[in-house]
């Protein structure tokens, strides 16, 4: 039986949640907007910005001052690369842990993800140390790796938590029907896997684009990923409220978009399947 | 059913897996076990050898030290506060019926995707400068003077702009929780004449503590680290007013060069996550085994 509801409840409902909603969304709004006009009208009161000329000046600008698009592409290798590589090092482990549990499947799973638990900073010099020690200070290789381990946990957990849902019945019935270990990898499990494999990608690669821990301290400029490239703003000579709202612009967008399809995921990959 | 074979390949899978996090979390902690015993200034390399508890003491008893435990817990706690209150009122918000319902949980959710140094410097500049931001242009409207967020409340404004940052992660929980409310046991209770409040208190509650749970204890490991929006909003600042744990080890070790201090500071960093790791792991291992 549903519940009848008024009208004007929902009416009143809607006007306050959207109020909410564009409190909430104005910091990213105002950036927007503000990256559309020049430096000098950036800083006028808010109305006396929004009537000044509208231009595209200032991504220009961000890309002949700074070269914008080399820590744009190092976000991406950074974010996609460890990915990737952490998800073909998970993969077997998480099916494995999956489909054929030993007596010790969930000690293992406890302490993958208790790695995830310990302080970066705990770590911070050790890892500055020896990364110093290998030349791999300010490189997309070292990143990369880091990145990778990093990320490692979440996604053997992610990963075994959609693997288990797949029925173990299914592959014992196609095993007794005589289908080959190929077609059974072909025809059962990439099609039933892929969609977990996916939504992992996706959590992790937003994750990544936005870790800003290590990336500030073991790249300076050459590995530099967005993260720190934004950060050079902060010293009072880069103040450039245009140009910062456009650098920002840039480098939030493609994850914002990611991420509004990545909702479920991310309830499901950062709370370790404890609430669906 | 499982057959030896399959037992051994399931091993040769996880292998990989098993060795490389071994490394990465064994090889780098065992290091700062040790740099945290031993005299080492990047500053003054004739100073070696074992340095005992020194390192330890000197760093607990730094009077930085106590402020910066003191600010970590108060950023930890407060955005806590704002999180799961917030979260809760935004979630039962976005659960009731109401035009364009996408497009505000589009809204309300976007802060969880902006890097933290974009919305550390957004925050900043654009909304909390004394000059020209959002908030002084309002309070000049208003005919008030301008407040220095970050210079004359900078904890308060760190908490701020991190609980902006998380609010959506909190909000989401909620929802996702609230859509398993049984509503059939909502409209019992309506019919017995259960007032909205009340069923707020003894049915919607109830059913959130797990997740209330999950999102204090899931936020609070990842709130002991914050540290980009302190590095590019006061720099641990003015003095030390802003300045938790995560940042004092950082100052320590990479401004300072004190590794032996820095590690130290770091191993205390490490304990005290291990502390709220203990009750992440068993709420998540009692989880597994449902």
């Amino acid at each position: 039986m549903a519940r009848q509801i008024k009208g004007s409840a929902k009416a009143g409902n809607t006007l306050i949640a959207w109020v909410i909603g564009f409190v909430i969304f104005f910091p990213i709004l105002w950036t927007i907007l503000m990256s559309f006009h020049g430096e000098g009208d950036a800083i006028k009161s808010p109305l006396p910005m929004l009537a000044s000329p509208w231009t595209f000046d200032s991504y220009g600008e961000v890309q002949a001052r700074s070269n914008y698009s080399l820590h744009f592409f190092n976000s991406v290798v950074i974010s996609l690369g460890s990915t990737v590589l952490a998800l073909i090092i998970a993969i077997p482990a998480a099916w494995a842990m999956a489909f054929v549990p030993g007596r010790r499947t969930k000690d293992l799973l406890m302490w993958m993800l208790s790695t995830k638990m310990m302080p970066a900073v705990g770590v911070l010099i050790p890892m500055y140390l020896g990364f110093k020690a290998l030349g791999l200070l300010d490189t997309l290789t070292g990143l990369v790796m880091l990145m990778t381990l990093a990320n490692l946990p979440l996604v053997v957990w992610m990963l075994y938590t959609y693997f288990k849902e797949i029925p173990g019945e299914i592959l014992e019935a196609c095993r007794m029907d005589g289908a080959s270990l190929r077609s059974e990898i072909t025809h059962i499990l990439v099609p039933l896997a892929v969609p977990g494999i996916a939504s992992t990608l996706l959590l992790n690669v937003i994750l990544a684009w936005n870790e800003a821990f290590w990336t500030l301290q073991l790249t300076s400029s050459k590995a530099a990923p967005l993260t720190q490239f934004i950060a050079s703003y902060s010293s009072p000579e880069g103040l450039f409220y245009a140009k910062l709202s456009a650098a920002s612009t840039m480098a939030i967008a493609p994850i914002l978009i990611l991420g509004w399809f990545s909702q479920k995921q991310l309830v499901r990959g950062l709370t370790f399947g404890a609430v669906k | 059913m499982a057959t030896q074979q399959s037992r051994l390949a399931a091993r040769l899978m996880v292998a990989p897996s098993v060795i490389l996090l071994f490394i990465w979390m064994i090889v780098p902690l065992v290091a700062t076990v040790w740099f945290s015993f031993r005299n080492y200034n990047l500053l003054n390399p004739n100073l070696t050898g074992w340095a005992g508890f020194n390192n330890y003491y000197y760093f607990l008893t730094d009077p930085n030290f106590l402020t910066a435990i003191w600010h970590t817990l108060a950023v930890v706690v407060g955005v806590l506060i704002v999180t799961v209150v917030g979260g809760i009122l935004l979630a039962l918000m976005l659960d009731r019926p109401m035009w364009g319902q996408g497009i505000v949980r589009i809204m309300v959710i976007a802060p969880f995707f902006v890097m933290p140094t974009v919305s550390g410097l957004i925050w900043k500049n654009l909304l909390m400068n004394p000059v020209n931001g959002m908030f002084a242009h309002m309070a000049k409207g208003l005919g008030l003077q301008p407040y220095d967020f970050l210079n004359q409340a900078p904890l308060t404004s760190i908490i701020v702009i991190v609980a902006w940052a998380w609010l959506p992660f909190s909000t989401l929980i909620f929802l996702t929780s609230l859509q398993s409310l049984d509503g059939e046991q909502q409209e019992a209770a309506e019919m017995d004449g259960a007032g909205s409040l009340s069923r707020f208190i003894h049915l919607t509650i109830p059913h959130l503590t797990r997740a209330i749970t999950v999102v204090i204890l899931i936020q609070t490991i990842f709130l002991l680290s914050v540290f980009a929006e302190i590095a590019v909003t006061t720099n641990g600042g003015p003095g030390t007013a802003s300045t938790t744990l995560t940042y004092l080890v950082y100052v320590q070790a990479l401004l300072n060069y004190d590794v032996g201090g820095g590690t130290a500071g770091g191993m205390v960093a490490v304990i005290l996550a291990n502390i709220v790791a203990f009750f992440v792991m068993r709420m998540i291992g009692k989880n597994l085994d449902a």
